[in-house]
Parts: structure tokens; C-alpha cells; sequence
């Protein structure tokens, strides 16, 4: 495909008006659903997603449980309405595919070994799709999963780094994924320094995935300030240090 | 060496470096404790703990809970205990060891639907719980307002030594069961006592770690600041015991902040 415009500007400013190392306005406000036993709402530049957590409850159907871990299920959905052309809500091949990836990348934060025979459902549901909703929908997830108070070792905060006219930048946005060289979504546990996701569609060098897996980085770690600052929000108001007793 | 560290924690922080001993709701990861839950950590002499200010419960043996009857099979009743596992009443706890399925008919002792107060007698990560009414105070509810709460504001609900849920038996004249699970029967002669009782736990359950919660409980109930009124023609409220290896509770720590915050001890 030939590219019809320039994605980055003669000020280094793109299509949004970010610079490389920029990312888009995040929100994050947890406890929106009350039914769920965590959930989270997250907005991530124009992405408007929801993630909502069941359990650890019990597993139906009872053959799907394991005797010695909880069983993890990961719902990624677009709503009809989140796109500018309807969507057609049954599960695409991409939305079986992302439930999957999120899975995996939720998977290692969480201590399922603590819950045997039960299962832990999550739900993400995306209302108004924008680039990134696979890494949005993770951060959201996690955020729920927390929320629900489901011991985990750490907390996962995703971004997606990429290729756009030759540069590598942070966070690509619907038209730089449609338009740009390359896309990579990276999930990350902070405190552990562990990667959970990678994918990778486009062509990099190895210069340029070494730099583009640590701008990732870099993004998943403001992306995880934004987590931490959500739920303390929710939990202890603006109070962020506990008085010391004497 | 400092007593004891409190901070606010979320799942992934670092509580204290050092060779702590972790208790629960925590994991050493290097030279470092790390929480693994929302709640408040506190690091001591005797080892490192997060109080959590979320999740479902967790069976533990000893633990009363209130159950509701699923159903029954030829040998044992499913309680739904308001956890991910559900729990399982032996027939032979009710009709004795001389229980005969053929004999005995299980829903005219205890049908579909019904609650039940009971106790944990076994459980493990290798089988569900299971349970028995056969002891004080044990066995079917037979009226009351249900409630569920979340079974981390279980131990706020009740209070130092039973403090806030006398509070409120005194003020609405009703009798509150708890259990350890999160769910609550209430009893009482009056509806609008008990429709009373019902708001103050809902608040204690909304506002469990903020300060001053007594106050605000006790001027939801007008009940005045002075000492509480005679407690003896009161039973004691039904509430479950604190086993000796529970896990701490909620409300010490926030009790204990209350005091420093200036409000009277109850």
C-alpha cells in the first residue's frame, strides 16, 4: 500500500498532535458496576472500555474446573455501536483471538493456584473502539481483577509501541495502526519487570524492536501510574500515606 | 527497629526489604515482601500482613457462616455460602448415625431455600467445606431481613469486642446475625427498626475504612455520645467468634486510627 500522507509532521507532531514519546489522556475510574465483583471503566484517548470480574466462583460447567488452580475466562467483545460502521456482535476470529492474548497476559499476575476449582470471568467490553483497545482492555482488566480483590502478584499495565514514517513512537492510535509500518502491543508487570504480551504486526529491524519494546516500556509504566493513582482513588479517597503510629 | 508499619497498598508494591516473616495476602519476591491485595499492610515483629479491603470468603474451619439450603442428594444437603465453593451438610449431623435415607425424609428437616446457621468443620484446598448445626446457636433461621454484605467488612460491622453491632442492636431494638461470610439475618419486632438497622450496615458496609464511622453510625441511629446504655438484659449478639488463627480484622486497624483521629473509644 502506498502511503497517501505524511503521519508525522515537519514539527515532529502527529495526526492527533502528540509527540513520539507521548500518550494519549488516560482515565481510569474503578468500581462502575455494581453487580460485578470488580470492575473498572477506562478511557484511553477516544477507547471507551469496561471490564467487569466474576468470582473466584464456581465453575459451570463443573468438568471445565482443575482440581489444583482456578480456571481464568476472558471475554473481549465490541459492541455494535463502537465502531463507525456497525459491527456485527457475534465473536470475530480478532475478538476469539484477543480474549485469548488477554488471557495469557493476565494469567501470570494472578495467584490461580489459590483458588482451586473455581473460575474467575472476566469481561471486557469495549464501547467506543479507538487504536489500542487490546491494551486499554488489559490495563482495565487488571485494574478490575484487583478490584476484586484477587490475590495477585502484580498489577499488568499494557501500550502498544510502533513504526509511523520511519520513527518509532508511543501508543499508536487507529490511524497509525491502519496507516503505519509496524504495531506493537506490549503487556507488563512493573514491579516485576516481566513482559506478559508481545505481538508485533510489521516489519522491524532489530534495532528498531529493541527501541520500540522499550518505548513500550516506558509507556506501560505511566500507563501503570495511572492504575495505581485509579485505585488508591477508590480505596483510601485522596489519602495516600497511612499515619504512622508512634 | 520501628513496632509495627502501616501503609496503603495495592497488589505488586513493596511493603518492607529485609527477612520478614510473610503472613498472609503477601509474597516475598527477592529480598522483598510484596502485597498481593488492595488493603492496608502492616510490617511487625512477628511478620508482614495486608488487611484487604476487597474479595469474596474464603472458607476457614471454625468459621460461622449462614448458609442457604441448594439442595439435597440422598446423603447430604449443598449449602450456597456465599464463596466459590459450596458447602456440603452430612444427613448424619441431623438425623444421627442411624440415618437411613429411606427412613428419613431430608426436606421436611431442612428444604430448599431455607438458612441455616452453621460451622465450618473441614476444609482444604482439596475438598469443599463441610459443615455442621450441631452445636449452640446453630441451625435453621426461621425470619429475618437477608442481607449480603462483602466479607471483608465483616469484622468492621462487628466492631471492637462487638462494639458497633451493639450500637446498632441497642438503638433499632432488633438482633443481627452475622456471619462470617458476609450475610446477615435481621431480626426484630418493629419493621421500622429493623428497615434502620438494615441502613446502618449498608453504611458501615459503603464507608467500612473511612474515619470516624462510629460517629457518623451513631448519628444515623440518635444514639448520643454518652456511655452505651445497660448492656446486661441484652443477650450477647450472635456473632461468630474470632478464631485465635483468623486473620486480623479490619477493624482493628481502624479503630486504633479512629482513637488517634481523636473520637472516643467506644
Amino acid at each position: 500500500m502506498t502511503q497517501t500522507r505524511s503521519l508525522i509532521d515537519e514539527n515532529g507532531k502527529r495526526t492527533d498532535g502528540r509527540t513520539g514519546d507521548q500518550l494519549r489522556e488516560i482515565k481510569i475510574t474503578v468500581g462502575v458496576i455494581k453487580n460485578a465483583d470488580g470492575s473498572a471503566f477506562i478511557e484511553f484517548g477516544m477507547n471507551k472500555i469496561v471490564a467487569a470480574v466474576y468470582g473466584p466462583r464456581e465453575v459451570h460447567p463443573k468438568h471445565m474446573a482443575l482440581p489444583d488452580r482456578c480456571v481464568l475466562r476472558c471475554r473481549y467483545h465490541m459492541t455494535p455501536f463502537s465502531t463507525d460502521t456497525r459491527k456485527n456482535p457475534a465473536p470475530s476470529r480478532r475478538e476469539v483471538e484477543i480474549s485469548k492474548v488477554m488471557r495469557e497476559a493476565l494469567e501470570p499476575s494472578l495467584m490461580l493456584e489459590d483458588y482451586p476449582r473455581a473460575a474467575i470471568d472476566v469481561y471486557v467490553e469495549v464501547l467506543q473502539a479507538d487504536g489500542g483497545s487490546r491494551c486499554a482492555g488489559i490495563t482495565a482488566a487488571s485494574v478490575a481483577l484487583a478490584d476484586a480483590g484477587i490475590n495477585m502478584r502484580d498489577i499488568v499495565s499494557a501500550c502498544a509501541a510502533g513504526k509511523v514514517d520511519d520513527r518509532i513512537v508511543l501508543d499508536i492510535n487507529d490511524t497509525e495502526d491502519k496507516e503505519g509500518d509496524a504495531d506493537m502491543p506490549v503487556a507488563y508487570m512493573p514491579h516485576l519487570e516481566q513482559v506478559t504480551l508481545l505481538q508485533l504486526d510489521g516489519v522491524l529491524n532489530e534495532d528498531q524492536f529493541n527501541q520500540c519494546l522499550d518505548e513500550a516500556v516506558k509507556g506501560c509504566k505511566m500507563v501503570y501510574e495511572v492504575q495505581r493513582k485509579a485505585l488508591m482513588q477508590k480505596y483510601f479517597g485522596n489519602e495516600t500515606e497511612l499515619k504512622e503510629e508512634q | 527497629m520501628q513496632e509495627i508499619r502501616r501503609k496503603y497498598v495495592v497488589p505488586g508494591d513493596r511493603i518492607i526489604d529485609g527477612n520478614f516473616r510473610p503472613l498472609f495476602n503477601v509474597i516475598r519476591a527477592g529480598n522483598s515482601i510484596i502485597s498481593t491485595r488492595i488493603g492496608i499492610a502492616e510490617a511487625g515483629r512477628e511478620g508482614v500482613k495486608v488487611i484487604p479491603l476487597s474479595g469474596i470468603y474464603i472458607p476457614r474451619v471454625n468459621d460461622i457462616v449462614i448458609g442457604k439450603i441448594m439442595h439435597h442428594s440422598s446423603l447430604s444437603w449443598d449449602v450456597d455460602i456465599n464463596s466459590c465453593f459450596s458447602a456440603h451438610l452430612p444427613a448424619q449431623d441431623v438425623f444421627g448415625r442411624d440415618f437411613s435415607p429411606a427412613r428419613d425424609d431430608m426436606g421436611r428437616e431442612l428444604a430448599t431455600g431455607d438458612l441455616i446457621t452453621a460451622r465450618i468443620i473441614a476444609f482444604d484446598r482439596t475438598r469443599d467445606p463441610m459443615v455442621t448445626i450441631q452445636d449452640k446457636d446453630l441451625g435453621k433461621v426461621p425470619r429475618g431481613e437477608f442481607i449480603k454484605i462483602s466479607a471483608t467488612r465483616v469484622p468492621r460491622l462487628i466492631g471492637k469486642r462487638g462494639s458497633m453491632i451493639q450500637t446498632i442492636e441497642q438503638a433499632t431494638h432488633t438482633r443481627v446475625l452475622i456471619g462470617q461470610n458476609g450475610i446477615i439475618v435481621v431480626t426484630g419486632r418493629n419493621s421500622e427498626g429493623i428497615k434502620l438497622a438494615v441502613r446502618a450496615i449498608r453504611m458501615v458496609e459503603e464507608e467500612a475504612h473511612t474515619p470516624n464511622l462510629t460517629q457518623r453510625v451513631k448519628t444515623l441511629l440518635n444514639v448520643s455520645d454518652s456511655a452505651p446504655a445497660d448492656t446486661s438484659q441484652l443477650a450477647q449478639p450472635q456473632i461468630a467468634p474470632q478464631n485465635e488463627e483468623s486473620q486480623p480484622t479490619i477493624q482493628e486497624v481502624e479503630e486504633e486510627l479512629e482513637v488517634e483521629k481523636g473520637e472516643k473509644a467506644p
